[in-house]
């Protein structure tokens, strides 16, 4: 029931705008986050934009995600090496 | 898309073993986390992250299902204002099968009662609109995610004058059900996964209390695969340091004070009040009810419908377990009926209905792992 998934917005015209998925568009709302601009990533949850998410933050969560498998590679070889 | 808004670059397979791994090291002993929310349940389920992440850690499923905790009472009293000549309900689609003590929506649809399913309480205004000579309700069905949409459109009708909508508010709030669970004491939890979407609006400031109070870390969390793996790591990592916190998993999303227009429109329109939960029973200030300023919207004080007394058996009463499921007391697979009476073709309980209930997820994609 609180599902909601990240769009774009292509363009706004006054609280309303229209959002794009891979080539599924929808019209929202954004009463909810008035300063939302084209271009920005919101999560859409039952026709309102409740959240503009942000990008760096984004690419932090994925760096981390790079980190761990690099920390593992390191932990793999450094294991081969003694063994 | 956007490469850190895509949902497969979240689904990694190599970078959930990692993350699987870390958290199972980090965990000195057997570990329980709740997680609260019924979109977390449904995506552990269908990823196999319950199992992969058994035995160290055990995670539990909440009653972060809108629908499921919705109380039969409730459920009657809606089927009654829908067989009412003058109105019609407006619902969101999760809500029509859920049994109420004498069937559900969509049975009172069969006999005549107007049910319209709407994907947005803007949908349920258009209705209105269209319609002058009928009474819309919509039902008011969600937790803080949802509320503030439902909000708006009250509010909206408030400015255009629409004398002809009005809401059912059966919202609720979901700290208080966090800590009448632990209040509650039945089920041994040591940390919380937080509901990614409802903090989205609430902060995750809103969940301090739990390390505060009950010394339980918590973290808020996305709905992908390695978002729900990186919150439990954490969680493990914050029990074995014994430091519990807030961690914010999911920053993408979230921030620590949520989002403040929205919680000014639901503090504009609601109030907050005592709710009754399927499996919890009342909650004090759990509930939200319209603020005096928007009682005229409010279908309770506009129609007096008294929900029919059923002579029907109540879910609980043929032998569902839903409210225990709902607590997190057992899981899915131990109720009786599970599977066998109680499928979601023919579903006895509301967890098993609604696609995100526990009941629902377990029986989907858990079956032939239990």
């Amino acid at each position: 029931m609180c599902l909601a998934v990240p769009m774009r917005i292509e363009s706004i015209e006054g609280t309303q705008a229209l959002v794009d998925m891979g080539g599924l568009r929808r019209e929202i709302s954004l009463v909810l986050t008035p300063d939302a601009q084209v271009g920005d990533y919101v999560l859409i949850h039952t026709g309102f934009a409740i959240s503009v998410l942000d990008e760096q933050e984004a690419q932090e969560t994925l760096a981390l995600f790079a980190e761990l498998e690099e920390a593992s590679r390191e932990m793999d070889a450094n294991q081969g090496r003694e063994s | 898309m956007n490469q850190g808004f895509r949902a497969q670059a979240f689904r990694d397979p190599a970078a959930a073993q990692r993350l699987i791994d870390a958290a199972k090291g980090a965990a000195r002993k057997p570990i329980a986390i709740m997680e609260f929310c019924g979109g977390h349940t449904h995506a552990i389920m269908r990823y196999g992250l319950r199992d992969a992440l058994a035995p160290e850690i055990r995670l539990l499923s909440g009653p972060g299902c809108p629908v499921c905790v919705t109380d039969d009472s409730d459920i009657d009293l809606a089927i009654a204002l829908g067989k009412h000549p003058d109105i019609t309900v407006a619902t969101f689609g999760d809500m029509v099968r859920v049994p109420g003590t004498g069937g559900s929506l969509a049975d009172a649809r069969a006999q005549g009662a107007s049910v319209e399913i709407v994907y947005s309480a803007l949908d349920a205004l258009d209705l209105a609109r269209a319609h002058p000579d009928t009474n819309v309700v919509m039902l008011g069905i969600g937790f803080e995610t949802t509320a503030p949409t439902i909000a708006a459109a009250v509010r909206a009708a408030a400015e255009e004058g629409l004398t002809n909508f009005f809401l059912l508010s059966l919202h609720k709030t979901t700290p208080p059900a966090m800590r009448a669970i632990l209040d509650g004491g039945e089920v041994h939890v040591d940390g919380v996964l937080g509901p990614g979407h409802v903090t989205a609006i609430t902060g995750a400031d809103a969940w301090h209390f739990l390390p505060v109070e009950y010394g339980v870390p918590c973290a808020v969390s996305g709905f992908e695969p390695l978002d729900i793996l990186l919150s439990v790591r954490d969680l493990a990592v914050a029990m074995t340091e014994r430091r519990p916190a807030v961690i914010n998993a999911y920053r993408r999303g979230v921030t620590a004070g949520g989002n403040a227009v929205a919680r000014q429109l639901m503090a504009e329109v609601f109030r907050s009040s005592d709710a009754r939960w399927r499996g919890l029973g009342v909650i004090p200030a759990s509930g939200l009810d319209l603020a005096p300023a928007y009682a005229a919207y409010d279908a309770r004080h506009r129609f007096s419908v008294e929900a029919a007394v059923s002579a029907g058996p109540s879910a609980e009463a043929r032998g569902c377990r839903c409210g225990d499921v709902l607590r997190g007391v057992i899981a899915p697979p131990e109720c009786p009926l599970f599977g066998r009476a109680c499928t979601p073709t023919r579903p006895i309980g509301p967890c098993m209905v609604s696609a995100e209930g526990a009941c629902a997820a377990h029986y989907r994609y858990g079956r032939s792992l239990s």
